[in-house]
């Protein structure tokens, strides 16, 4: 009962804090790719792999008081910052969460920013193409964005030492 | 003539009661409804579970794909003279819509759930593999499967097309939400299409709404929310999805289950138990199918498996409470206790349903970069995001949008012969404590 919840409360837990929409549902799909089972499904929007099922998830949680959300308001935006609260953590505690050793993989996608997850979430959304068919993708579809080569070998770096991380 | 350009000597129209007529008048469009993969959509219902709620929702994923074709054919004939709109797009998108829920297989939220498949991804096997939908797409262009895919995937390089098949006012939204609303009977669900597709204007990179018929957009976005609340989330089809979940559940833990032997063996679904399925296994199984190993499956022996293909097939459905895991998580817990004391298995008589389980969204502006919100064209030519400019649709999207429910076979706790255990779960189902 209530697993996929508990699956992201200990995400959040380990954590400490998360700021933004955008980079949430880029650090869980990330984490997806590198085995963690979040079972979130992920379509590709307009600004990459994108959870509608994510983004309810994390609003049931707020509501049900064990996250906190604030809100920023920024010039033409708003920015979340998300953080799990006492209630979530004692609901966290009832539960055997069967989840990896995830700390290291979130502290080096906190690191980053919104703009590079885009990028590697784009790039681990196209895996079954050649890095050849990748780049050429990515340019295709975020064209816009302008990613340089230096950017582009960043990633592919990224995503080889984040997926070879072990999982405990 | 090339295939691309080639019209049918006359215009065919089929009768929709929602766009009154669809006319095809494309050879390659009239081609594709013929194939054995589109014509299976026949077989797979719009709303899955929905007609055990409101009978009248029997309509199938093949009505809907043909009222999607229908609304593109109309946004691009008024986009034709228009200076951002590239003509040569036209037979793509229309393509892309009538094929864009190609994937869907029977009951494809709750069988998704349980197989961890996804029909997305089987959509894009059939517009690229060995079908009957590929051989005429190709016969267009070459690379014309891959463009297909690449619209209904959203990975097309000219985003504009893609937005008229999938953002957050599409013609899939406004086929769905109309035909759900007239097949289901409810009054909700109703708004001006013919006005908003006379206000939508193409820019460089999505479909965008004149200032003008912010009003039209409104209707859009509330009939959206009603319909959800009404009619997608209704608790009813939700037992229902439990259900169904839970009989899939079960044949699959019965079959990895080495000593068990089903009356009658479960062919159709043995390559989703083993998880190796193939499209040819994929394109086979139908609600039909499906139906055949609910009715047949109520003589099994193992007595979940039999009691939920009966619940299902008879409409035999689980009850609900509302259910706050904070403060309840607790009482919970017992329940999962008391039951498994009772003798009724809380793994499958037992459930959390949540909204986040179900498959519908939302309108959201969201915040900046997260997802494409809505954008109005204002008198000066800029573009102002609608939730910043309309009251309504501001006050919807601060809506608390979720709940919880808790579902249980109440026949069967009714009957439990223990009177304090009987009464102990009774009053923790319904606050007695």
């Amino acid at each position: 009962m209530l697993d996929n919840h508990a699956k992201l409360l200990y995400f959040f837990s380990k954590a400490n804090q998360i700021t933004g929409r955008k980079k949430l549902q880029k650090m869980i799909y990330i984490l997806q790719q590198c085995r963690v089972p979040f079972e979130e499904k992920y379509q590709f929007h307009f600004y990459g792999p994108y959870s509608e099922e994510l983004t309810l998830r994390v609003e049931e949680l707020c509501n049900l008081n064990f996250l906190n959300e604030e809100k920023e308001e920024k010039s033409n935006y708003h920015q979340y910052h998300y953080t799990i609260t006492e209630d979530g953590a004692a609901f966290l505690n009832q539960f055997e969460v069967n989840m990896p050793e995830m700390e290291d993989r979130i502290s080096a996608l906190q690191a980053c920013s919104a703009r590079f997850l885009e990028l590697v979430s784009t790039v681990l959304y196209f895996a079954y193409l050649s890095k050849e068919e990748i780049i050429e993708k990515v340019h295709t579809v975020k064209p816009k964005l302008k990613y340089t080569k230096e950017e582009m070998d960043q990633a592919f770096r990224f995503i080889e030492e984040i997926q070879n991380k072990p999982l405990h | 003539m090339a295939y691309k350009d080639e019209q049918l000597t006359e215009e065919k129209v089929f009768k929709d009661p929602v766009h009154r007529y669809i006319h095809v008048r494309d050879r390659a469009i009239w081609d594709l409804i013929a194939t054995p993969e589109f014509q299976r959509l026949r077989r797979v219902k719009q709303l899955g579970t929905t007609n055990l709620t409101f009978h009248g929702a029997e309509h199938s994923r093949f009505n809907h794909s043909l009222g999607v074709y229908e609304i593109v054919r109309r946004i691009t004939n008024n986009f034709a003279d228009r200076e951002r709109w590239d003509r040569e797009q036209r037979l793509l998108c229309l393509c892309a819509a009538l094929l864009h829920d190609l994937g869907h297989g029977p009951f494809s939220h709750s069988f998704e759930k349980v197989f961890k498949l996804d029909h997305e991804q089987f959509t894009q096997q059939i517009i690229l593999g060995d079908t009957k939908v590929n051989e005429i797409l190709k016969k267009i262009a070459a690379d014309f499967p891959e463009k297909v895919a690449d619209v209904i995937g959203k990975t097309y390089s000219d985003k504009l097309v893609v937005s008229l098949i999938s953002s957050q006012i599409d013609a899939d939204r406004m086929d769905y939400l109309q035909r759900d609303a007239y097949f289901t009977g409810v009054s909700y669900g109703h708004f001006d299409m013919e006005r908003i597709l006379r206000v939508m204007r193409p820019m460089d990179d999505q479909v965008v709404i004149k200032s003008t018929g912010m009003h039209a957009v409104e209707d859009y976005i509330m009939s959206r929310y009603q319909m959800y609340w009404q009619v997608y989330f209704h608790p009813v089809t939700r037992s229902a999805e439990v259900i169904l979940s839970k009989i899939f559940h079960r044949a699959k833990e019965l079959y990895e289950d080495a000593s068990y032997q089903f009356k009658v063996e479960p062919t159709h679904f043995i390559s989703f138990f083993e998880k190796n399925v193939t499209l040819a296994d994929y394109l086979k199984l139908d609600e039909m199918i499906v139906y055949y190993y609910f009715q047949q499956w109520q003589e099994e022996d193992d007595e979940i498996l039999a009691d939920l293909s009966y619940r299902f097939i008879n409409r035999h459905l689980f009850k609900y409470v509302e259910y706050n895991p904070d403060p309840q998580i607790n009482a919970g817990m017992e329940l999962y206790q008391l039951f498994k004391k009772a003798g009724i298995d809380p793994d499958y008589y037992l459930v959390v349903d949540s909204s986040s389980d179900l498959p519908y969204d939302f309108y959201r502006p969201g915040e900046e970069e997260e997802r494409l919100p809505i954008h109005l064209l204002m008198p000066d030519g800029g573009l102002k995001e609608l939730s910043r400019h309309s009251d309504i649709v501001e006050a919807i999207s601060g809506k608390k949008r979720t709940d919880h429910k808790l579902y249980f076979p109440k026949d069967r706790v009714q009957s439990i012969e223990d009177a304090d255990l009987k009464k102990r779960i009774l009053d923790i189902l319904y606050g007695k404590e």
